[in-house]
């Protein structure tokens, strides 16, 4: 079937190292991390829809966040876009080939991540401690039970689609950021970010109290040293500056969903 | 870096961008904390904006889309919008729906 035989001027077989022009100009890891990056907006697009129709329907809506909520959102902020801009000081260190402020920019964005989801937990913990819970949810993660009286705990009684919608938009971001400060964490250090990430995983397991939210969800990073040792084992590499941009993408991503989630959740919901 | 998209890239614009992001984010804030100036849709339409321009920020310089080739550019901006726009359609003729009848 010699018409079988397709001519491809872009592929020049046989020479090695030759691949196919990339379509979009960009190399392969970057152009998988931005399709990944579209579908994963899509999903948290899907759940900022769902809060802003819960938004609509719900009146009166409730304002549960007073100032001292809302400075505590704010410094959240400042340190997800300080994380970014230490993420891109990152990437032009890489690109000079400078393995040591590459590793201290990545160091400094994980120090501001790390910030964040501390940040973020205390305001949970607080919430939940005032009253504010999901019905049966907080009962299945073993919470203590919270207060049943107050400006919270009426809430959640007569308004749960606002703890719902809260708690579950905000532990998806939560979840995502974790995620970066380990993948950013494998990426700066490699093999020697196990030690590191497994006595933290530890610590939290026995210091979390039983009757805290983050008791059982600190397994996440159990979870994430098993597949980062995997990945290290099976594919051990020396990351390059395509490797810290890609990082940073997800990196940006994740502050970027904050962007929408800050002035949705909070400024929208607030009494000051 | 950018294997084809090749662009001048200068330190000194990235803290331009980051500080223009908190200066936008010190925006929002205040008008959070002074609500009563306007209604809350307003105050949703104002936020959203503010959100779409650091949005944009973020994906051009940070996220380097605005160096990136042309193709890519507008392939991912218009399928990703496109799918905002049936999820708007969506939601929201049933949400407006419920504000001038109630929940039925």
């Amino acid at each position: 079937m010699a018409e079988a035989t397709i001519e491809h001027d872009s592929v020049q077989h046989g020479l090695p190292g030759e691949y196919e022009a990339p379509l979009f100009g960009a190399y392969s890891k970057k152009v998988g991390m931005w399709l990944f990056l579209a579908s994963d907006s899509l999903t948290f697009g899907a759940l900022l829809f769902a809060f802003s129709y819960n938004r609509i329907y719900t009146n009166p809506w409730p304002t549960p966040f007073h100032a001292e909520s809302i400075a505590n959102a704010t410094v959240m902020t400042a340190c997800l876009l300080s994380s970014s801009l230490t993420m891109v000081l990152a990437v032009f260190a890489a690109q000079r080939r400078d393995r040591a402020w590459t590793r201290n920019w990545l160091l400094a964005t994980m120090i501001f991540g790390t910030a964040f989801i501390v940040l973020h937990g205390m305001e949970w913990s607080k919430l939940i401690t005032e009253g504010l819970s999901i019905p049966g949810f907080m009962t299945l993660l073993g919470v203590a039970k919270p207060a049943s009286t107050g400006e919270l705990a009426d809430i959640s009684k007569n308004v749960p689609q606002f703890s719902q919608a809260f708690f579950g938009l905000t532990a998806m971001h939560m979840l995502h950021v974790t995620i970066g400060v380990i993948y950013l964490g494998v990426v700066a250090f490699r093999k020697w970010f196990l030690p590191v990430l497994g006595v933290i995983w530890i610590a939290g397991a026995l210091l979390i109290p039983s009757g805290n939210v983050f008791h059982y969800p600190v397994h996440v990073l159990g979870l994430g040293l098993l597949l980062a040792a995997v990945i290290l084992f099976l594919k051990p590499k020396d990351y390059d500056s395509h490797d810290v941009e890609v990082c940073g993408l997800y990196w940006h991503f994740v502050d970027l969903v904050w962007m929408f989630i800050f002035p949705l959740v909070y400024l929208m919901s607030t009494k000051v | 870096m950018h294997d084809v998209a090749k662009h001048d890239d200068s330190k000194g614009q990235y803290f331009w961008v980051w500080g223009g992001l908190l200066v936008l984010t010190g925006i929002e804030v205040w008008l959070g904390y002074n609500n009563r100036i306007m209604s809350a849709v307003h105050m949703l339409e104002v936020l959203l904006i503010l959100s779409v321009i650091k949005s944009a920020l973020i994906i051009g310089y940070f996220m380097h889309l605005k160096f990136e080739t042309k193709l890519m550019r507008w392939l991912l901006v218009i399928s990703v919008t496109a799918c905002f726009v049936i999820m708007y359609f969506f939601f929201f003729p049933d949400a407006d729906r419920i504000i001038k009848y109630g929940v039925q």
